[in-house]
């Protein structure tokens, strides 16, 4: 059977928060060994859809494809065993506490393989080589900076060679040092291990530099897609209103509030 | 007033599903063969984090109460010239009881809030959802020798609890107040029954320790991975646990001392 050409393919996918409905009917294509960008304002459910590509979370309606199998429909077993595919690099890093950081990162290998112990060394350094942390292999989370902690957490992302990484907002929180760190490393890693990387994001700028195809996201729906030239050039007022980062526009400044001048209490009697 | 009975219907809604989901974790995190792939590590660093951790306060508050027993049943009893009996009245007095449940208790305010505020952080700082994401399942290498560690250390930490109460009891009746060691000991001797009383409060503890540790686990998982969340979880372990341990002690006194 020949591979599918996306890896991951969501079809009318809806997920709700008790009233609220956070993804409405989203069909998003990740085409294999890309880097596709989700963009959008905080709170549009991007995080949402990572957690469920990656089944943490249920979905209330249609499917999501991963390399042709729906994993809306799998056993608990089954997507502990699909996950080995993926990896994920957490907002927080969500380094291990309690384990250093070579055993942070070894901890997949240990857990999935009957590796040697030589063997699970060479590869934890290879992979800390490779995000410049092989100096810091046996200090403690707490003693990282943030951006080490995220570096270390891409380190043990990637052990495994997972066929699909997710990145949750790699660059919050960095300076323009560890944001230029990060983008050439996510680059780096989907040139040489020819994964298929999904960024969620609303650093605009940084996004638009790495990736090959980006969806914008609003309050859970798609309203822009393509290549980010074709996205820069969007002539929909909502997508150029995100890109440019204007205070108001077709998303209001102001939440939902009753007139101004009705609630200060300054109409004329 | 229909509002009132449309809240009273969430607030039971809520409280069984509460229920329900405890009674899920219980089953997954013990259920199945052990997982050798993690080793005995996890189970005696989560026994030395919970037990060995909990030693000081347990020592320390036996040796007062057993002071304190001491004291106060010497005053009784020796208006009945009955002060010999001080050990027989301290020793039931420990095992049958205060042993298990003032173990329970300071476990519960030691170790059950911990545990609760760890897998509580632990959930904020989205390291749960690392480790489903690596493949592990959080239920079986979090929850799993916490819930352990606290049901094995529970009832070794109340035998502690009662030695070191006698111990403090012969300090204060034998060497302060002057009752007879011998008549002491061999009276503690004669009525302490085995089966009755020892095992007894040995399954007290037991079934103390499988419910203070069950809710501490089971809150932590619950917990809004928030600052508020963490702190509401950790006050719910604690006052849920200790209400769960009276409640649980009366009705196991019931049980098995019961009047026939």
């Amino acid at each position: 059977m020949a591979m599918p050409q996306n890896l991951v393919e969501t079809r009318d996918l809806s997920f709700s928060r008790g009233q609220r409905l956070i993804l409405d009917s989203l069909d998003i294509h990740i085409p294999r060994g890309k880097i596709t960008a989700i963009l959008g304002p905080s709170g549009c459910g991007k995080t949402t859809l990572l957690r469920l590509i990656s089944s943490q979370l249920r979905a209330d309606r249609g499917t999501i494809l991963f390399d042709g199998t729906d994993i809306t429909r799998l056993h608990r077993k089954e997507l502990f065993a699909l996950r080995e595919r993926m990896g994920m690099l957490f907002q927080s890093g969500a380094l291990f506490t309690d384990l250093s950081v070579y055993e942070n990162v070894a901890f997949p290998l240990r857990l999935h393989t009957d590796l040697p112990e030589s063997m699970i060394r060479d590869l934890v350094l290879m992979k800390l080589h490779a995000v410049g942390l092989r100096g810091a292999r046996d200090l403690m989370p707490a003693e990282l900076s943030g951006g080490m902690a995220r570096r270390a957490a891409l380190a043990r992302a990637i052990i495994l060679d997972p066929e699909l990484i997710m990145y949750d907002e790699p660059f919050v929180g960095q300076d323009p040092i560890f944001a230029g760190v990060l983008r050439d490393l996510i680059r780096r890693i989907n040139r040489a291990m020819g994964c298929t990387c999904i960024i969620v994001s609303h650093d605009i700028a940084e996004t638009l530099s790495i990736s090959d195809y980006i969806y914008v996201l609003t309050e859970g729906r798609i309203i822009g897609q393509g290549t980010p030239d074709s996205v820069r050039n969007s002539k929909d007022a909502r997508v150029s209103q995100f890109l440019q980062g204007l205070p108001d526009g077709p998303v209001p400044f102001h939440y939902p509030a009753p007139e101004y001048h009705h609630d200060l209490q300054m109409e004329k009697v | 007033m229909l509002t009132y009975l449309q809240q009273l219907g969430r607030t039971g809604l809520d409280v069984a599903a509460g229920f329900g989901r405890a009674g899920i974790l219980l089953a997954q995190a013990l259920w199945g063969p052990p997982d050798w792939r993690y080793g005995p590590g996890l189970l005696l660093r989560q026994l030395h984090f919970v037990g060995v951790y909990s030693l000081v306060i347990i020592v320390v508050s036996g040796v007062l109460i057993g002071m304190v027993l001491a004291l106060q049943g010497y005053t009784v009893l020796v208006r009945f010239g009955a002060e010999s009996a001080l050990g027989q009245m301290v020793s039931l007095t420990l095992l049958r009881e205060l042993g298990p449940v003032v173990a329970a208790l300071l476990f519960a305010g030691r170790a059950g809030s911990a545990l609760t505020a760890e897998i509580g952080l632990m959930k904020a700082t989205e390291q749960l959802a690392a480790m489903e994401m690596i493949g592990v399942d959080p239920l079986r290498r979090v929850a799993r020798p916490r819930l352990w560690a606290g049901i094995l250390a529970m009832p070794i930490l109340a035998q502690v609890f009662n030695m070191v109460a006698i111990l403090g009891a012969v300090a204060v009746g034998v060497s302060w107040l002057d009752v007879d060691a011998g008549s002491f000991w061999s009276n503690m001797q004669a009525s302490v029954q085995l089966r009755e009383d020892v095992l007894n409060g040995v399954i007290k503890a037991f079934a103390f320790g499988v419910v203070v540790t069950w809710i501490a686990v089971f809150e932590g998982f619950d917990a809004d991975p928030t600052p508020e969340g963490i702190s509401t979880a950790t006050t719910r372990t604690v006052v849920y646990s200790s209400l769960a341990v009276l409640a649980m002690d009366f009705l196991l006194t019931a049980i098995m001392f019961g009047v026939d």
